[in-house]
């Protein structure tokens, strides 16, 4: 079972990088590109688990390691 | 008066601070390897700067599972004091030991450069006996120092009185231009609210001996050695 993980920064939270890569974009000639933000992906195998067992270790593991609750939320899509 | 100094795999600041509680303050310091959760026999703990576990995933994200970290909360918990310095802040926020999170610098640069930092508050460890609003110069060497906590958060932060020390101009003033990061209300050190567990980001362990060209830092070390043994 692979589950994969977004991690981005909360809306409300200012994202320097984005930004940056924001303004790059602009200043090649993108000028459609309305706003950039930049996030983490992660894949992550499960061997011997239920989907749902799998689906919650997963979910948990998000919550508690891969985002930092404070500025980032995170979203788990399985396979 | 003994001092523990933790040591995670990519510390880098361990040496300079253990060299400064011992040599220079004339403390007994010890290493803490991270592997060791036991805790027992020291007064207070400082986790120093540095790329714990190479600040793998975020800064200090790793390093808050490591061993000696339930030691360091529950150290924590019992009210004795815990000291973070750059890395070790970040580490101590990953931990929950304090408010916030550090994102990347507004400029998006690693910055390595000389701040001016105003002491907001002394009544914890590292800054008792110190005069409110003494100016402190001393270098930050981070790319994760922007200070964040969502407005609310922050302005409880404020009225509890837990922002330590704030980024300030040479003559003490606040100013955009003197906030190097971007933090929030320029704020470089905070404490939790038991007040026992306190970090900064600028590095007083590089500004503690003239020879360095400033020897502010060593007034912070100063203090912890003092409200020891006081304690």
């Amino acid at each position: 079972m692979k589950a994969r993980v977004y991690v981005t920064l909360k809306k409300s939270v200012f994202d320097p990088q984005g930004k940056t890569i924001h303004d790059a974009l602009r200043s090649m000639g993108y000028s459609s590109v309305a706003d950039v933000r930049q996030g983490k992906f992660f894949e992550v195998a499960l061997e011997g688990v239920t989907p749902e067992a799998g689906l919650k270790a997963v979910e948990e593991i998000a919550a508690k390691v891969l985002a930092n609750p404070v500025i980032e939320s995170y979203r788990v899509e399985v396979e | 008066m003994r001092v523990g100094v933790v040591v995670f795999p990519g510390s880098n600041c361990d040496h300079d601070t253990y060299h400064v509680l011992k040599h220079v303050c004339g403390s007994e310091a010890r290493f803490v390897w991270h592997k060791d959760s036991d805790l027992r026999g020291l007064d207070a703990v400082v986790l120093p700067g540095g790329f714990a576990y190479g600040d793998y995933l975020r800064t200090g994200a790793i390093a808050r599972f490591s061993p000696v970290m339930r030691g360091v909360v529950e150290f924590a918990r019992r009210g004795q004091p815990v000291i973070g310095i750059c890395n070790g802040f970040q580490v101590l926020q990953e931990a929950g030991l304090l408010p916030g999170a550090m994102l990347r610098n507004r400029s998006v640069k690693f910055l390595s450069q000389p701040v001016h930092v105003r002491v907001e508050r002394t009544d914890t460890p590292l800054t008792a006996g110190l005069a409110a609003g003494t100016l402190l110069t001393m270098p930050i060497a981070h790319g994760e120092g922007n200070f964040y906590l969502p407005a609310g958060e922050l302005q409880r932060l404020e009225d509890e009185g837990q922002v330590v020390f704030r980024y300030t101009e040479k003559d003490g003033r606040l100013a955009d231009d003197a906030n190097p990061n971007g933090s929030a209300n320029a704020i470089a050190g905070v404490c939790n609210r038991a007040r026992n567990v306190v970090a900064l980001m600028p590095h007083p362990e590089r500004a503690a001996e003239p020879e360095l060209g400033c020897a502010d830092g060593r007034r912070l070390f100063e203090a912890l050695t003092r409200s020891l043994v006081a304690a």
